[in-house]
């Protein structure tokens, strides 16, 4: 389980994460939702040891973020980051083989050859798989990168905006896949997430951040709630309920 | 293109440069040689032949791990100040240990080129707007100072012309006895091969190998230390050669991509081809006297150069 205590970072005087204490579900798709520079993915980023935060402790399977090492916590944790415009020219399968870095430090094994073909197979990926990465349109390019993921093969997978540029059905296929790793494999995936209707219909928990902080979480149906959404995003919100999902209209 | 062939056509061409010359050396009449003959293969024409290979590999291969280090294809020694900054350290043992040997002279340049490495580094992180002709512009600039610091203290010791006979990149002067320093790029170029899959991720930014586990910092450090060393005994035994660190990996990574387990001895290989091909060229045209080095690849590389970045607008 990823539990954090009290996280602030601060850039000179402005805080961008503001004493956010939270336990994430395990096996779960959790969402955080929030305006631009709420502080989402400055808190994903500290929470995967890219950025290194003023205060509080992150505790990841119960052991201290700070005490793993950070080839270990590569096994148990994978992040990726928005725009990952690579102009380099790596092949598809040459980039999902970097997913096996933690475990073989590049010289790949019988069965991290079994885990790059697997992670092929699930995004689909075996006819372009000897393409150029700078050849591939956007969707392909983001499910490269979640193939590299699946690769790593960790317990906690956490994405910083997965969808950002993708068209509906690239969107779509994207969280699918998520959510078949979830249910399937069991993996933890936190998720910062800007469609509030893809974040509704796919994820298990919402948890919404405003000016730093975390201001509510709980079970996406709890979220999906005008006054709770209204006080995130400060616009009007109206829920349609429809066969048991919630959707947003927010368009006034 | 394959592996194979490229080392062939390694080989042919350093028979040519073995036997290319003002003194008349045939390779068939070998058994037939005189005294004089013998001497000047041992003593100019094979040591000239191995510092073309090993100034060839070495500063391609620096030019390579730089553009990983900064994920901008068009940072090399030439366009990230690393010269001048080993020109620098060559004026300063000038300056303060005037009778001091080559071993000096190449800590000297060593020192500066780290730090001075280093100081791009950091620059280059700064900049937030991260266009791709900006950096090495940014570099050219750095280089511009660091040069014109030099010259000044040149001027005012009077060794302008010293610490220019250095710099200027020249195989003429390559003779036994006089350039072995150059096999220290040898175990630096080894470094790197051996850390290609790590370069490869630095390649890919800092978020995305911390994510895969790799030590960031440490990879950039033994990336400097091996670039800063091949840089400064390469320019303390030959000199500068522009353009030869940005064209190479630039041409290897449009044939055959970016993975530097792969294409890393490639880009070793085909530096040492284009350095012998320019350096033989450089020897007949104006046969029998010699166009400096500089020139040839400056000409060669340059027009070269100047398609990718064509390309690279189109």
């Amino acid at each position: 389980m990823i539990s954090v205590d009290s996280i602030t970072k601060k850039y000179s005087e402005n805080t961008v994460v503001d004493q956010v204490s939270m336990q994430f579900p395990v096996g779960k798709i959790t969402s955080l939702i929030g305006a631009n520079g709420a502080g989402k993915s400055t808190l994903l980023s500290i929470i995967s040891r890219l950025l290194k935060q003023n205060n509080g402790n992150i505790m990841i399977n119960d052991k201290n973020l700070e005490s793993y090492k950070s080839r270990a916590l590569a096994k148990q944790l994978s992040i990726l980051k928005q725009s990952n415009h690579l102009e380099l020219k790596l092949t598809v399968r040459e980039l999902i083989g970097f997913g096996r870095f933690p475990y073989s430090q590049g010289k790949l094994t019988k069965q991290d050859e079994v885990k790059i073909a697997e992670a092929i197979d699930f995004l689909d990926l075996g006819d372009i798989q000897d393409k150029y990465i700078d050849q591939l349109s956007g969707g392909q390019k983001q499910r490269a990168f979640l193939a590299l993921v699946v690769a790593q093969d960790t317990d906690y997978i956490l994405l910083d905006e997965p969808l950002n540029n993708l068209d509906m059905k690239h969107s779509v296929q994207i969280m699918k896949r998520l959510e078949q790793l979830c249910k399937e494999k069991g993996k933890t995936i936190i998720i910062v997430i800007h469609e509030i209707n893809f974040a509704s219909h796919y994820s298990d928990y919402i948890v919404a951040m405003k000016n730093g902080k975390i201001i509510h979480s709980g079970a996406t149906q709890d979220i999906m709630n005008p006054k709770v959404l209204s006080e995130v995003f400060e616009i009007d919100f109206e829920i349609i309920h429809k066969s048991g999902k919630q959707l947003c209209n927010y368009f006034y | 293109m394959k592996i194979s062939q490229l080392i062939i056509l390694l080989f042919l061409l350093v028979i040519l440069s073995i036997f290319v010359g003002v003194s008349d050396i045939s390779l068939l009449n070998f058994l037939k040689w005189d005294e004089q003959q013998r001497l000047v293969m041992v003593i100019s024409r094979i040591p000239r032949t191995a510092a073309l290979i090993l100034a060839g590999v070495g500063m391609s291969v620096c030019g390579l791990i730089m553009q990983q280090m900064t994920q901008n294809r068009f940072v090399s020694p030439t366009t990230a100040g690393s010269l001048d900054a080993a020109k620098m350290g060559i004026l300063a043992s000038l300056i303060f240990i005037p009778q001091a040997g080559l071993w000096f002279k190449s800590l000297f340049a060593f020192g500066f080129t780290f730090l001075a490495s280093i100081i791009f580094l950091k620059i280059a992180d700064r900049i937030r707007y991260r266009n791709v002709i900006f950096i090495p512009i940014v570099g050219l600039m750095f280089g511009g100072i660091l040069n014109s610091i030099t010259t000044f203290f040149a001027y005012k010791n009077d060794i302008v012309q010293n610490v220019n006979a250095w710099m200027m990149g020249d195989f003429s002067g390559v003779l036994q006895g006089q350039y072995e320093l150059i096999y220290f790029s040898v175990p630096a170029v080894v470094i790197t091969y051996l850390y290609a899959n790590k370069f490869t991720l630095v390649g890919m930014g800092e978020d995305f190998s911390k994510n895969l586990g790799l030590n960031y910092r440490a990879v950039m450090n033994i990336g400097l230390f091996c670039v800063s060393l091949t840089v400064s005994v390469v320019v303390l035994t030959i000199g500068t050669i522009p353009f030869l660190g940005l064209v190479v990996p630039n041409i290897v990574s449009v044939l055959f991509g970016d993975n530097l387990k792969n294409t890393l001895p490639i880009t070793a290989i085909f530096g040492a081809i284009f350095l012998l091909i320019c350096d033989i060229l450089g020897r007949l045209i104006i046969f029998p006297f010699e166009i400096p080095i500089g020139m040839t690849v400056g000409l060669i590389g340059g027009v070269i150069f100047l398609i990718l970045l064509i390309r690279q607008r189109s």
